[in-house]
């Protein structure tokens, strides 16, 4: 499990795998959206109608909500709570958290149920944490080695004032 | 922590606005929000009360623009300042990359300096990051006020760690976008040495 303050890497080639994994249970739960977050509120990938939708303002929201609620469990006595379920006149939204720090949300309307839903992401979930896994061991193991120095290792002040331009 | 993504080559990072009750942190945001340019700013989220406190947390994305072809972009947030907010306050901590201190430089607000201050140091520590590294930063804001504590007050009582800091009105915006370069600047420059 990804420990709490290690930055998060995201590669190419898991990445890919991540989007056919969220395609997938895109079309099987009958959903419209589905993206994932960090738990810290930065958006790592999304699929489905994100066209109208401000996935930003979603991710951060989503990572305040999870962290709200997170609070509120603790309060009780509980570790945290895996799954969160908000119901709209419309579109719902269903929140679960995978592998410990990656918030998975699907947003469905009459064209699925809460049971499918469930269901499908339950299944995904499992997918999906194997995946986050496996990046985990893979910056580590890239941490060790030495072999992929941070993009940021050779910037330099003027780099940094030139953003502010 | 901060988010590097190779496959959209993108570079996420958190910067976090803390300080008393009222010292401006919202100001700092919305001025921020209201002068930089449409194509780099996100929405503006303020999650406040009916009276315009903050109750949760106000949100703004920023893109500065490219390092060594990696899109950077920044997540502002500020915490809500009022002492009962505090579990709050908290959880917005995580996985911050740099945090701005704002300072009320006014005097009645001196002890609630302080005591924020202290707050900050407490709840860092309590998610397990080591407030000496940190990257940090601390503007005295409202110097435009008349009974404002000295520059030199402030400082001895404040920053112990020598951090940069910086005078500013956040109101008229001064100082508010030399905060915001000053904290990212080392936000960088810790990602450099790999933190």
């Amino acid at each position: 499990m990804l420990g709490p303050q290690s930055s998060l890497v995201m590669y190419d080639e898991e990445y890919q795998r991540i989007l056919v994994l969220l395609e997938k249970l895109l079309r099987e739960s009958n959903s419209k959206v589905i993206f994932l977050v960090d738990k810290n509120g930065q958006l790592i990938a999304a699929t489905g109608e994100t066209a109208h939708l401000d996935t930003t303002s979603l991710a951060s929201l989503t990572a305040g909500n999870i962290a709200a609620t997170g609070g509120l469990a603790k309060l009780i006595g509980e570790k945290e709570f895996s799954i969160l379920f908000h119901e709209g006149e419309k579109d719902n939204i269903h929140i679960s958290i995978v592998g410990g720090r990656v918030i998975l949300v699907v947003i469905f309307d009459q064209r699925s149920s809460l049971g499918l839903v469930r269901l499908r992401v339950k299944k995904a979930s499992i997918d999906l944490g194997t995946v986050f896994q496996e990046l985990v061991d893979k910056t580590e193991q890239e941490a060790i080695s030495g072999n992929a120095p941070s993009p940021f290792a050779e910037i330099t002040d003027d780099d940094i004032d030139n953003l502010f331009n | 922590m901060s988010f590097i993504n190779y496959a959209s080559r993108e570079i996420n990072c958190k910067i976090v606005y803390y300080g008393p009750g009222l010292c401006g942190k919202t100001t700092n945001l919305q001025f921020i929000y209201n002068k930089t340019a449409e194509e780099s700013k996100g929405k503006m989220i303020s999650l406040a009360t009916e009276t315009e406190r903050t109750l949760f947390f106000d949100f703004l994305p920023l893109a500065l623009g490219e390092i060594r072809g990696f899109k950077t972009r920044f997540h502002l947030y500020t915490v809500p300042g009022q002492v009962f907010y505090d579990a709050s306050r908290k959880l917005i901590l995580k996985g911050v990359d740099g945090v701005v201190f704002v300072a009320d430089s006014q005097e009645e607000r001196f002890d609630a300096n302080i005591e924020s201050l202290e707050n900050l140091k407490d709840n860092l520590e309590e998610q397990g990051f080591d407030i000496e590294k940190i990257p940090f930063v601390i503007q005295y804001n409202k110097r435009d006020l008349p009974n404002v504590s000295s520059i030199e007050e402030l400082s001895a009582l404040l920053n112990e760690r020598k951090v940069p800091e910086l005078e500013a009105c956040a109101m008229s915006g001064e100082g508010v976008f030399e905060t915001l370069k000053a904290v990212a600047k080392l936000v960088l420059n810790n990602l450099k040495k790999g933190g």
